[in-house]
Formats: C-alpha cells, structure tokens, sequence
C-alpha cells in the first residue's frame, strides 16, 4: 500500500529520519555487528590482544558442559512458563468471560501484574519464599517440605518459574479474554440448541476457534520467558544454586560482566541472535495478522 | 451467556476470586512486611495482619535513612530518577516514530525501504543480544551515569513507527490534498491534521512505553556505577544484596510498594489505552 499523494522535498524526508536512523545505527546495528565480529575473535580481558580464531569460540560452546546445560534450562524454563501462564489465564478468560456482573472488576483485579517490574516480581517472591523469614516457607515446612531454594535447584526453578508466570497471567488474560469476546455468538447459541454442554462447547467450537490467539501466545510468552525473565532471575537466584537456574541471557550477561569472557560472550550473543531471528520469523510467517508489511 | 446455569456462575465466581486472591497475595504481604518492625518480619512467621509502623518504613525508605547491610540511597531520589528516563523514554520513542513514519509514508526518496527494513530488523536486537558491545559504545561515548546514557539507546522503536506507518496510511489522500490545496507545508500537515488524528494511538503506545521504562533492568544495571542515578528497581535489588537475614525487608517491601505504584496506575487509570496498545503493538 503506497500513498498516491505525497510531498516533495529533496531534504526534508532525511532530516524526519535522521534522529531514529541515528539511534538504531549507533546503537543497535554498530554493537550486533561487533559481536559478530568478536564472535569470531579471541581477545585478552583488557583488549590488549586480538587473534583472529574463526569458528573457534562458538565449538568452544558446542563442547562446554555448562553452555549445554544452560540451554537445557531456558527450554526447561520456557517451556514451562508458556505452558502453564497460558493454562491458567486461558481458564480465568473462560470463566470470566462467562461473566455478566463485575467482569470488570475482575479484569481491574487480575491486570495489575503486568505493570510489575520483573525483577520487583522476583524480590516479592523471593520474601514469600526466602528459608528464614518467608511466610510460604514455613507453611511449607509445617506441611514437611523442607522448602530452600538457596540449596535446591530444583526449588529454586519452582520459585523463577512462578513468579515469571505470576507476572506474565495478566497479559494472556487480556488477549484470551479479546479472543474469545470475538468469537460469534450465533455458533455457541447453535452448539447449544443442539445439546452440546458447556464443556463439548469449549473443546468442540471455542477452543479450535482460540487457536491463533493460543499459537500467537506460546510464541510470545517464549520470547518472554528467554528474554524478559533477566530480573527475575537475578534478584530471586542470581543463576543458583550452581548454574541451576543460569538462561541463556543470564549467562551472556555472567560471561561477559563477571567472568570477562568477550569471545564467549558474543559467540553466546551471536547463538541468541539467531533465535530471536528464529522466534520472530515463525511469529510474523504463521501467527495470523491484521496489517501487510 | 447462552442458557442458564446457576452452578456454572457460581463455579466461575468462585474461580475468579481465587485467581483474584493469588495473584494479590504477594502484594498483600508486601504490604503487611510493610508496616511492621524489622524484628516482627523475621520472626517466622511474621504477622499476617497490617501492623502500625506503617509511616516511619515509608519515610526510612524514601530518605534512605534505614538500617541493614545493603544499599541504602533514598527511594525518593530513585524514583525521580525512574520517572524522569521513563518519561524520556516514552515521549523520545513516540516523536521519534512519528517523525520517521511520517517520512517514509508521505515522501518518496532514495533508500526509503531500506530505512524502513532496517527500522524493522531492529525488533530482532534487543538489548539482551548486544549486551557488551553497546555498552561499549555507550562507555566510548562517556554517557555511563547520565540520563542520557539510561534513556538514548532504548529510544529506538520499530513498534511504534510501524503502528504509526499502519495509521497513517489509512489517512484519507483527500485530508493531503485539501491541505495543499490551501497551503499547507509538510510540516503544518504534519502538525496540524496529522499528530491530532494520531492521538489514540499515541494515548496506547505512552502507556505500553512507560510501563516499558519504568521497569528496564538490565540496561540500568550496566550503566549506572552512582547510587545517584540508581532507577528505583536497579535500587531494590541492591538492598537486598544484603543477604537473607540482614535484610530490612521492611523498608525493601516499602520500597517494592513504591516503585509498583506509578506504574500500576498508569495501566488501572488508562486500561482502555493499554488494552488497545497491548492489541495494537503485538498485531
């Protein structure tokens, strides 16, 4: 689609432009390109040295143990957090769309979440479950699970992965919610008049008919859980115990800041970069939308 | 609602509270952590019941005059700090998305696709993957420590300039050519029909972006060394570095309260902005 009128002027359009392409140059573009190059690179921590290695870095990756270990636990992670934050809102939608009185207070209620910082999120958790002083802990306790993440990776993966759920409800409530007040009415009133009860009517008519808005989810709550999780993860566990709970990100961030690493870390960049391109591709070429670039 | 079913409603009320509750729980509790000692918190289990040192936390905390091991720089500073790169953020992004929309949709130059795809490629570098070589760029550049340096590398959006692209290719031709027809510059146009039509979608993209700001983490917490320019959330982190039994987690959950609210009014006060950003931004 192209405006048939437009103005002219051999100048103006590239002033308009300028501040954001200015941005996105210094910014954006100039930084990617440096990790592709120092992906390739191997430097000493102060830059004093530079040695050109090839694809040395990323086969350093391939055979690092706790490279591999972490891409265990961001699909772990991801995973679960898509699943089970689609889950549960996917069921408040239903039944608050059945709702005719005070759906909107629940719909105030439950969006709050989002306006949350993650790592804020991470720090309220971290209270309701810290070993000594958290509230939760110690009904765990009484209950005999001797709950401490600090020591059990396995606790502390429950704990990340209920605050980012926690955190993320909001959101796929709000979508599910759109979803299914655009599904048309005339087909659940037919369903009915055929005596299909409520529950044959949400497998049978509203569920296939959500099925975008769930496909559209699982691919952002993916790119969520990869990428807007870093808060959470360091102010609940910092990576711990070990490198039970260290994401991707996490660990570029661990590797470059902390252990100095600049060849690692932008090989690591360079695998993330791939994987947006991935997650965006497959969200632009199958998630069914309004607008034609 | 198709037929009648008493038991249904109730059972979905029922569901909705509960939701309700559990997602409010850790909020409640910061809020109770909130108005008590120190000492009654650490006691296990602390009370579950609002307490009475309600004012004396909130004002240890936004004047940074609490005990503990961890950081101590005054809330009130931190969230004038949060405040200030969230608003920049905000309104840099939406001018600047406007002003590049505006350019690729009503001109015709040299290069005006490749802009436009390079604008888009954009959304597949967030900062995550570029992490040590923009901070490098942003240290060479000697903006560490300056609002300059939190705000000027978040202020690109592909986001925004495509949602202005999609508006404003649905402007009427004819709005462009009474406007020439009468007179009127680009710029006038631009000022005088085009920003005012755009003012829905503006009202969406100001409350996605703010929130966006005001809960940046990762970035602040590179380039910011100074307690003076701490954003509130980097600052709630740093007080808990203390270590479990250290804490004040008093004067933290004040903190965690304070550093919510801003943010969560703008979504409660302006819901039908949000809901339409959310919708607008991710389609």
């Amino acid at each position: 689609m192209e405006k048939r009128v437009v103005f002219r002027s051999a100048w103006l359009p590239w002033v308009l432009i300028a501040p954001q392409v200015a941005v996105i140059g210094v910014f954006f573009f100039w930084p990617a390109g440096q990790a592709l190059l120092q992906s390739v690179q191997q430097s000493d921590a102060f830059g004093t040295s530079v040695e050109w290695v090839g694809l040395e870095n990323f086969r350093n990756l391939w055979n690092d143990a706790t490279y591999l270990a972490s891409f265990y636990t961001t699909a772990l992670f991801s995973t679960l957090v898509a699943v089970l934050g689609i889950g549960l809102s996917l069921i408040l939608a239903v039944f608050a769309d059945r709702i005719v009185k005070g759906a909107m207070v629940y719909k105030t209620l439950l969006i709050w979440p989002y306006a949350v910082a993650p790592a804020v999120a991470g720090v309220l958790w971290l209270f309701m479950f810290a070993p000594s002083v958290g509230v939760v802990s110690f009904w765990l306790r009484a209950l005999g699970v001797d709950w401490n993440h600090l020591l059990n990776g396995r606790h502390a993966m429950t704990l990340v992965i209920m605050a980012a759920v926690w955190k993320q409800i909001s959101y796929n409530f709000l979508f599910f919610l759109a979803g299914l007040q655009s599904i048309p009415k005339s087909l659940i009133e037919a369903a009915a008049i055929d005596g299909a009860r409520p529950w044959r009517r949400f497998w049978t008519i509203v569920f296939p008919l959500l099925s975008p808005t769930t496909f559209f989810l699982l691919v952002i709550n993916i790119v969520y859980a990869f990428f807007d999780t870093f808060g959470i993860i360091d102010a609940v566990t910092q990576g711990g115990p070990g490198k039970e709970t260290a994401i991707l990100v996490y660990k570029v961030y661990y590797d470059g800041f902390k252990a100095m690493d600049l060849g690692g870390s932008a090989a690591q960049s360079v695998v993330l970069m791939v994987i947006v391109v991935v997650l965006t591709v497959v969200q632009f070429r199958f998630v069914e939308k309004k607008v034609n670039y | 609602m198709v037929e009648r079913r008493p038991l249904l409603d109730v059972l979905s009320h029922a569901v909705l509270i509960l939701g309700v509750l559990v997602v409010a729980f850790p909020l409640y509790l910061t809020f109770v952590a909130s108005t008590h000692t120190a000492d009654a918190i650490v006691q296990a289990p602390m009370p579950l019941l609002p307490g009475t040192h309600l004012t004396e936390n909130y004002s240890a905390a936004w004047y940074g005059t609490g005990g503990g091991n961890g950081s101590k720089a005054p809330v009130g500073q931190m969230m004038l700090v949060s405040l200030i790169s969230a608003l920049i953020i905000t309104l840099g992004k939406i001018a600047i998305s406007l002003l590049s929309a505006f350019a690729i949709v009503y001109f015709r130059f040299p290069f005006r696709m490749f802009f436009f795809w390079a604008i888009f490629i954009t959304l597949m570098l967030p900062v995550e993957v570029r992490i040590l070589p923009t901070y490098k760029v942003v240290s060479d550049l000697g903006m560490l420590n300056s609002y300059a340096g939190l705000t000027v590398p978040l202020i690109a959006s592909a986001t925004a300039t495509f949602l202005f692209r999609q508006f404003f290719l649905t402007v009427p031709e004819e709005l462009v050519e009474a406007a020439r027809m009468d007179g009127a510059g680009p710029m006038r146009f631009f000022k005088d029909v085009l920003v005012p039509l755009s003012k829905t979608s503006i009202a969406a993209l100001f409350v996605i972006q703010f929130i966006y700001g005001w809960n940046q983490y990762l970035w602040p917490l590179l380039v910011t060394t100074n307690e003076n320019m701490y954003p509130v959330v980097i600052g709630i982190k740093r007080m808990i570095s203390g270590g479990d039994a250290q804490t004040e987690w008093n004067v933290v959950m004040a903190t965690a309260l304070l550093a919510m609210i801003p943010p969560a009014l703008v979504v409660m006060l302006m819901q039908k902005w949000f809901v339409k950003g959310l919708v607008d931004t991710e389609k």
